[in-house]
């Protein structure tokens, strides 16, 4: 769309502290030309970033940008889309962040369906800390705090996006570049809450969920039949025991966005230098 | 007669007691009677005795007394709750007709009006109306002229159409003919009208209107008793205003919420009460080191933990000025009157942007819930001042760039208040964080930079100092012996509770701080009195402490901590006791 704003705009003079190798480049990446291919510029964009080795995206990508604190990225991003309608809005965190500590967060974004895009970099471990389970870690994945596994399901994040009323619902793949970049920009273009969960594999602390298994084992549903505004199949993927899936795996262009159904077009930082003209209006009341 | 009368209707939560008291203080009110009112309540929805009570006159009252004129008792249990502040002569309604009521154990010194409340308001179109069938009996006590009752009826049912408003009056007539037909008494009670306009508000409200005046339009918050009542007076209004109130899924989210929309510009603010206070501690340091502008509204109740959710308490000082790990430069302010949290709360949303970091606006309980009549001068919004401090637009940008062109946050100043452009602006894209963080707002662990960036923070607090006025309210003899100092809302009952020490001869002087922290310096005061009595709810002295510590000197201390607010004739006895035998105060 815009022709002079190119995705590496997007990009800071940071040099990222990720392990090389780390699938987090590639998520970045497609972030920042998914934007860039969706006419924003770094002006008018806001990334809200979470804690974990996720979190320090907001350094390494140039926009507004706010680095909260663990778990809390989609109600600052929330809180950021209602004031300034204006704004691009783009929250990013692992699933640790989204998932465990953040989790009820999770559900209620879904529900509210703000418009703004949510990209969680699974990696299915807690990496800053060097190696514990995740909720989206296998049962019997041991790690120093699980030596037999966690012995419980993982969280299926898509499942309950499903469940809570999503109205967009993808999945990618870090190091498949083009089609990460895509999915995430249909996410961006959703108007409403777009949540990817990107298979962003850790290198150093997970040697199960490997780049060599998402490449041989993710069906691209692209490649399929599958339709996306049909919830059944939707579900048929999401609840698949067998495969994982990318791409887009449920979409609701239907519903309105919640700043559409709550009236919200103005920029709330805007005001006047004095009480409202009318404001004695609000003390009448009081008689 | 005494110049005040105290009136109250008690019965079972569910019972329709709030609406029925609100709208006789709304009738007083219209009758340009002062009006003070207060709640008795339990944290149900049905069951459990519940009061609303209001101490009315001519002149203005501030507080409520221990004295019961009449009461409405639609239960026994009602009676017995209120028999210490019910005295010779005080009058009760009851429905003699009603089972529970039969055997109500009215004392003989007092005036029983059996009033078939029940079987009148049938009569006028719904047993539902016969809270209204006993306010027409209480005009009829009081000698109140019934048509400031249908003024307050038509503002209560006038959008549920006029044939409501119309059974209403007519209830209200039989309950006040059935008393003058039935009862040949002289009640002694004669309830004056004025032709003075007056506005009936509570300190929630005073803050949500002070909000919308502010400029602040976004609100984030979590249902909380006693705070709820902001959410509610913000919804359906802001939204006139270009505003939006959202109901988060709880503390932690709505302060985050807030948080983020302050970070795009808005004057933004959540309110809660202790238990969200302690989840919004997690969020608290973040808002304070990003540097954002942010109002937390505490409405204390009793704690700790759950409390007594809807008693009076002022226990939260330590938390709002301790609160949160690390040290986190933060204001606290805490209006005194309901007047002032309408002012306090304009001043908490300037402070905010101008000094960029979090301001506790504290009231509690007993002032949020409760209402009070003022001139509505008292809110003139010609008198509204906004001040957004360090804004720079993108003109001004390039003053605070750094040699590559990038927007500095966190620049170092002399003041310690860095610029602050917003999301949207041109070539002003930048970050910042929780973690500690250089002037381009990015993570740092240099020793250096830390040193200045806490330094940094730490000389907002000491400009404000400087900047700002910090001023108490002084009340009564400059020169008196008898120094008594208070923070919130025990304004009100200290300034009465001196009326009536003066005329038993003692002259007090009266220091009233809304201000936690930054606060007043009170030392040459302490130091001028003989004794030193610091007054407020809760059980340790928080707030005595702290003047212990500014001092160097001890203070003596009056503490409440039941859950019910200081009322002035307890607190004047309370007053005289220490002043006539002074506490030992080790030293």
């Amino acid at each position: 769309m815009s022709s002079d704003v190119r995705f590496t705009d997007f990009k800071s003079d940071k040099q990222p502290t990720w392990c090389p190798g780390c699938g987090d480049f590639g998520t970045m990446n497609g972030m920042m030309k998914a934007l860039a291919n969706t006419g924003n510029s770094p002006d008018n964009t806001f990334v809200v970033a979470g804690i974990g080795c996720s979190g320090k995206i907001g350094t390494y990508m140039h926009s507004y940008a706010l680095h909260g604190v663990h778990g809390r990225a989609l109600p600052l991003a929330a809180g950021v889309k209602m004031a300034n309608p204006d704004l691009e809005v783009m929250a990013a965190g692992g699933d640790g962040d989204g998932y465990s500590i953040g989790v009820g967060h999770f559900i209620h974004a879904v529900r509210r369906n703000v418009d703004m895009t949510y990209v969680v970099m699974d990696n299915r471990i807690y990496g800053l800390t060097k190696g514990q389970a995740s909720p989206t870690s296998r049962e019997d994945f041991e790690t120093s705090t699980t030596p037999e596994g966690p012995k419980q399901p993982p969280v299926n994040p898509l499942a309950l996006a499903l469940s809570a009323g999503a109205t967009f619902i993808a999945q990618s793949f870090s190091s498949d570049a083009m089609r990460h970049t895509e999915i995430v920009q249909e996410a961006v273009e959703h108007d409403g809450f777009g949540f990817v969960n990107v298979f962003s594999p850790c290198v150093t602390f997970n040697d199960v969920d490997t780049y060599d298994y998402f490449r041989d084992e993710l069906v691209d549903v692209g490649e399929t039949d599958h339709d996306p505004t049909d919830i059944e199949n939707a579900q048929d993927v999401i609840l698949d025991p067998e495969k994982e899936y990318q791409g887009v795996l449920y979409r609701n262009e239907q519903a309105q966005a919640y700043g559409a159904q709550h009236g919200l077009d103005d920029n709330m930082a805007e005001i006047p230098d004095g009480a409202p003209e009318d404001a004695m209006d609000l003390v009448r009341e009081f008689y | 007669m005494p110049a005040d009368f105290n009136w109250a209707v008690g019965g079972e939560a569910g019972d329709g007691i709030d609406s029925t008291g609100k709208i006789f203080a709304q009738a007083l009110s219209r009758a340009g009677r002062h009006v003070f009112t207060s709640k008795d309540f339990a944290s149900r929805i049905r069951g459990g005795y519940t009061a609303y009570k209001i101490r009315t006159s001519v002149g203005q009252v501030r507080s409520v007394v221990d004295r019961l004129d009449l009461l409405i008792a639609l239960t026994p249990r009602t009676i017995e709750e209120n028999r210490d502040e019910l005295h010779d002569g005080s009058v009760i309604i009851y429905d003699g007709e009603r089972t529970s009521m039969q055997d109500a154990p009215i004392p003989d010194s007092m005036v029983g009006l059996d009033v078939p409340l029940k079987r009148l308001a049938e009569e006028a179109g719904g047993a539902i109306m016969r809270n209204v069938v006993a306010l027409g009996a209480a005009c009829a006590v009081t000698e109140f002229p019934i048509e400031n009752l249908d003024s307050a009826l038509e503002k209560r049912f006038g959008a549920k159409g006029q044939k409501l408003v119309e059974n209403n009056k007519e209830a209200a007539r039989k309950g006040q003919s059935y008393v003058t037909d039935t009862y040949d008494h002289d009640f002694e009670y004669a309830l004056e009208t004025t032709d003075n306009d007056y506005v009936l508000l509570n300190g929630d409200e005073a803050i949500g209107m002070g909000a919308i005046a502010a400029g602040c339009r976004f609100y984030a918050g979590y249902p909380i008793t006693p705070a709820t009542n902001v959410m509610e007076y913000l919804t359906g209004r802001i939204e006139q205003y270009g505003g939006h109130v959202v109901q988060a899924e709880d503390e932690l989210s709505a302060i985050n919420m807030a948080l983020g929309a302050a970070r795009a510009g808005a004057r933004a603010m959540t309110a809660t009460s202790g238990p969200g206070i302690d989840l919004m501690a997690e969020s608290f340091g973040l808002v304070a080191t990003t540097e954002t502008p942010l109002v937390i509204a505490n409405i204390m109740r009793s704690g700790p933990s759950t409390g007594m959710p809807t008693k009076q308490e002022q226990g939260d000082l330590n938390a709002m000025l301790y609160g949160g790990h690390g040290e986190i430069p933060r204001f606290v302010v805490a209006p005194t009157s309901i007047d002032e949290c309408f002012w306090k709360t304009v001043e908490a949303f300037n402070l905010a942007e101008q000094y960029q970091l979090p301001v506790y606006l504290t009231a509690d309980l007993s002032m949020a819930v409760t209402e009070r009549t003022f001139e509505p001068d008292a809110f003139d919004m010609d008198a509204v001042e906004i001040d957004r401090g360090k804004l720079v637009d993108e003109e001004g940008l390039a003053e605070w760039q750094n040699e590559k062109g990038q927007f500095q946050p966190h620049a170092v100043t002399d003041d310690g208040i860095s610029p602050r452009t917003l999301p949207g602006t041109a070539d002003g894209a930048h970050m910042t964080t929780g973690l500690e963080h250089d002037e381009l707002g990015r993570r740092t662990e240099d020793t250096e930079m830390r040193v200045t960036q806490v330094d940094k923070r730490e000389r907002k607090v000491e400009t404000a100092k400087e900047r700002e006025a910090w001023e108490a309210r002084e009340f009564g003899d400059a020169d008196a012996d008898t120094l008594v100092v208070s923070w919130g809302s025990n304004e009100g009952a200290i300034v009465e509770a001196m009326e009536l020490l003066a005329e038993e001869g003692i002259d007090v002087r009266f220091i009233s701080v809304p201000y936690i922290f930054p606060r007043p310096d009170l030392g040459d005061a302490i130091d001028d009195a003989e004794d030193v009595l610091v007054v407020e709810c809760n059980s340790t002295g928080q707030f005595a402490d702290l003047i212990e510590r500014d001092a160097l000197a001890r203070v003596d201390r009056i503490n409440k901590y039941n859950g019910v607010r200081f009322k002035a004739d307890e607190l004047a006895a309370e007053i005289e006791q220490a002043v006539s035998s002074p506490q030992e105060v080790p030293q």
